[in-house]
């Protein structure tokens, strides 16, 4: 079987057991993993950038970007379809990245970082500053229907639930799908070796300016998405320390599998849960600490605890 | 023959310094050319100015009688030049297939395709095999480029650029780095590789048996310069050659 | 007029607390290629070290005028104890790494330190107003300032004018530009280059701290108060280019006035007028202004 088809079956086979789980899970639960598949959509993102050798900390821009999108559209044009909210989300989020890649494609390492922080700060001002979008309090989104049913009664807690897990699972086989196209492949190439291949006929900028896009587009949907579940959406999402916690997810996960971000990102919303109600105070320290661990002593992320004892990658 | 490669004037300084002083040279279709000159003679930066990695302060670079001067590398190398690397440029973390298919994946993708093959072409995972057999590089297939020794690097830094059949090849250095019973065996490889896709070559070389037997003509780099151009018997004679670039063989030998 | 006189004032108070913060930053990039997500933490422990002693030392009954040099005590107290443990106890271990992986390894010492500080302090508000108080204010013309801010400002001058001293004029400050220039080469002279980074860390983190402390008597000490200081002090270093100096204190400037003239003339501007600031600089000086682009040898 080859790795794409394993890969493929590995995420249906999640998504089946998920779905047919989901009358057992209590509402926290169901709610939980919805906002946590939201940002793992991030995540994934942010694995793309990472194969492709950035690091960003400014994907709460595109977080925000699609959140506001899904969110306006909603409460403004009246768009009710879920489905439309999240593809619209990550078409606005995709549309930003365009234009502030023309910039950003052109950095790496620590300025890429840096530069993208600084846009999302940018962001994180005008949302603030925009009495229209609610300014620091930002506003409640306009509950969506999914195929025409609203998310309400008993559908309220499995709708966004179901919604995350379809677009979870859909990003996730194109995304890897996507990585084993000759341009897909381009990514690692550029990480590990730009001069290569410009000398091989193919533009660097041009392949980080696509992946840029791409990771914006999954942050957008993963903020419309949030947007959705939580029903409320604010000026934070643009901060950097979200953005921060978003590559805390990516690196914890590790980056050899799609999958990775999203068990990493139901794991951090399971440990936030129980955190917030019996250590506040010493959150972010245990955060931050495992983190330290995992880079010191698993550079490949804890999903190579796996493909390590599998002996899948050479 | 006509001329496929043609420099007229190529000059390019770095400050007060001219790596490249005035290099006017007419390379005809299928010729193996070689290059010699000391350390910071300017073949290098011959090598980087044709392949737009410099842009030269004044000259021009024809290829096929077109003005490719000032193009990016990546637009030279779809046009048909290629290159290897004094030090191997692989994709260290890459398998030494993968690192053939991304070169091929971008010519698949030059034929419209993104997976496979595209309209006309091979699938780019059989070229890939096949170049690998080719080198005799089929052992390394799944290793990261990155453990691979020097010289298989080196081979293999070669082979990315023969397998995406350029018209015109550029080895920096090809056998620097290979121990120096191994480079016979590896210049015959590769020269045999090219003579099957008749590529116009021209290669770095400080070994001076090595250009006398494998090329057919050598320019001799001196300060920017090409001081002696004609067949390799004839120019490694040259009394100026012999003064300012083969020097003393015995020692050069195992300096690179 | 005025306002431009305001502007200006504002401008230069602001730059020279950003520069106070910005110099350790840079710094310690410079020397030892890290940057330090942490350093707002450590301004943050600066600025509560500072409000614990300040309130001890005059519930002690001590002369209040000495409460200044308090300040500059807690900062270096903070410096010379957490300098050396993060640096020996944590950094070491990650030299050679990727500088995106030190800036991820950082960015986990300031989730860390954020929730020591909440720890050790609590989460409640700290208030040291006294020192501010005590200098009483000034008229410049129609404005009147806190002769206190001009404490402020003639504190960044002399650390400018000591790292400069410190770096031209020292033995230490030459090994320390023979590190910035080339770690292994300067390894191999025989320079203990462990030792200049640990100095390095510790200085940095003495300043980090000084700028935590002297902004106590101005603020309420909170906790999370270094989080939107980490990435205003990024925005300058980043501005003036990674690792130099005078480029911080020109980035600290420039901020300075832009953010004040934002203040002044465009407030809904003022959030994001500084990193504004940063894209376009980096847009025309990809490496900001005082460092030069590097070509690559193949």
């Amino acid at each position: 079987m080859s790795d794409a088809r394993r890969t493929a079956l590995g995420l249906l086979a999640a998504f089946a057991v998920a779905v047919a789980a989901a009358p057992l899970l209590p509402r926290w639960a169901l709610f939980l993993v919805a906002v946590a598949l939201g940002r793992g959509l991030v995540a994934l993102g942010l694995l793309l950038l990472i194969r492709t050798g950035l690091v960003s900390f400014g994907q709460g821009l595109f977080f925000a970007v699609g959140a506001y999108a899904a969110g306006t559209a909603g409460s403004r044009l009246h768009v009710g379809d879920a489905v439309a909210l999240v593809l619209l989300g990550a078409v606005a989020a995709a549309a930003v990245a365009g234009v502030l890649g023309l910039l950003l494609a052109r950095y790496r390492t620590i300025f890429f970082a840096m530069l993208s922080l600084a846009f999302s700060m940018i962001a994180y001002g005008l949302l603030v500053e925009s009495p229209a979008l609610g300014s620091t309090d930002g506003f409640n989104v306009h509950p969506a229907t999914v195929a025409g049913v609203p998310f309400a009664g008993r559908a309220e807690a499995y709708a966004p639930y179901l919604l995350a897990l379809a677009v979870a699972a859909a990003a996730a086989l194109a995304l890897d799908r996507f990585q084993r196209t000759h341009l897909g492949r381009l990514a690692p190439a550029v990480r590990e070796n730009e001069l290569r291949v410009e000398y091989m006929g193919a533009s660097v900028r041009n392949v980080v300016h696509l992946n840029l896009v791409i990771a914006a587009a999954l942050a957008g949907a993963g903020g419309a998405v949030t947007a959705l579940a939580v029903g409320h959406i604010d000026p934070e999402m643009a901060y950097w320390t979200t953005s921060g916690e978003f590559v805390f997810v990516t690196i914890v996960a590790g980056t050899s599998s799609v999958a990775a971000p999203f068990a990493g990102a139901i794991l951090l919303e399971l440990l936030r849960s129980y955190a917030v109600q019996h250590a506040p105070n010493t959150w972010q320290l245990v955060m931050g600490a495992t983190m330290l661990g995992i880079i010191l002593a698993l550079p490949g992320g804890l999903w190579s605890i796996f493909t390590r004892r599998r002996g899948a990658r050479p | 023959m006509s001329a496929i490669l043609e420099t007229e004037g190529l000059v390019k300084r770095f400050g007060a310094v001219a790596a490249a002083d005035g290099i006017s040279v007419r390379v005809e279709e299928g010729t193996v050319v070689g290059l010699i000159g000391g350390n910071g003679a300017g073949k290098t930066t011959f090598l980087n100015l044709v392949t737009g990695h410099l842009a030269p302060t004044s000259g021009t670079v024809r290829f096929e009688g077109r003005d490719i001067t000032g193009l990016p590398s990546r637009r030279i190398t779809r046009l048909g030049i290629c290159r290897s690397f004094q030090i191997p440029q692989v994709f260290a973390s890459l398998t030494a297939r993968e690192n053939l298919l991304v070169g091929l994946g971008i010519v698949a993708m030059g034929r419209g395709a993104f997976v496979g093959s595209g309209l006309g072409g091979e699938p780019p995972e059989e070229v890939a095999d096949r170049v690998l057999d080719r080198f005799h590089l089929a052992a390394h297939r799944d290793r990261p480029a990155g453990v691979l020794p020097e010289g298989v690097r080196k081979l293999l830094d070669v082979a990315m650029a023969l397998s995406v059949k350029p018209r015109i090849l550029l080895l920096d250095e090809p056998t620097s780095g290979v121990s120096a019973d191994e480079k016979f065996a590896l210049m015959d490889l590769v020269l045999g590789a090219i003579r099957e896709e008749r590529v116009t070559v021209l290669f770095v070389e400080h070994d001076m048996e090595l250009v006398r037997t494998c090329t057919e003509r050598v320019l001799a780099f001196h300060e920017g310069r090409v001081i002696a151009d004609g067949p390799p018997a004839a120019v490694l004679e040259a009394p100026e050659v012999r003064r300012l670039v083969v020097g003393e063989p015995g020692l050069r030998e195992g300096a690179c | 007029m005025s306002t431009l006189a305001a502007v200006l004032a504002d401008g230069m108070i602001y730059a020279a607390w950003l520069f106070l913060i910005a110099a350790g930053l840079t710094m310690i990039y410079g020397v030892m290629r890290i940057l330090n997500m942490a350093h707002g933490s450590l301004y943050t422990l600066g600025a509560y070290t500072a409000a614990s002693l300040v309130g001890a030392w005059l519930r002690g009954g001590h002369p209040p005028l000495g409460s200044f040099l308090v300040l500059g005590a807690a900062a270096l107290l903070v410096g010379l104890v957490v300098g050396p443990i993060v640096e020996r106890g944590l950094l070491r271990f990650t030299y050679g790494r990727d500088e995106v992986v030190l800036v991820l390894v950082t960015y986990a010492l300031f989730l860390i330190l954020e929730d020591l500080v909440k720890l050790v302090w609590g989460v409640e508000s700290y208030y040291v107003t006294e020192p501010y108080g005590l200098l009483g204010t000034v008229d410049l013309g129609p404005l009147t300032y806190p002769i206190y801010s001009g404490l402020v400002v003639l504190a960044a001058i002399a650390v400018g004018l000591a790292l400069r001293w410190g770096i031209e004029r020292t033995r230490a400050g030459k090994l320390l530009v023979a590190v910035i220039h080339d770690r292994e080469v300067s390894a191999a002279l025989g320079i203990d280059v462990s030792r200049v980074f640990l100095v390095t860390f510790t200085v940095g983190t003495t300043l980090a701290a000084l700028g935590g402390a002297l902004t106590a008597p101005t603020v309420a000490v909170v906790p999370g108060m270094g989080v939107e200081v980490i990435v205003l002090a990024f925005a300058v270093v980043v501005i003036g280019g990674l690792g130099s100096v005078p480029g911080a204190a020109l980035g600290a400037v420039l901020v300075g006035l832009v953010r004040s003239a934002a203040v002044h003339l465009l407030p809904q501007l003022e959030l994001f007028s500084i990193y504004l600031v940063m894209a376009l600089v980096l847009a025309v000086r990809p490496r900001g202004l005082f460092v030069a682009a590097e070509a690559r040898k193949i």
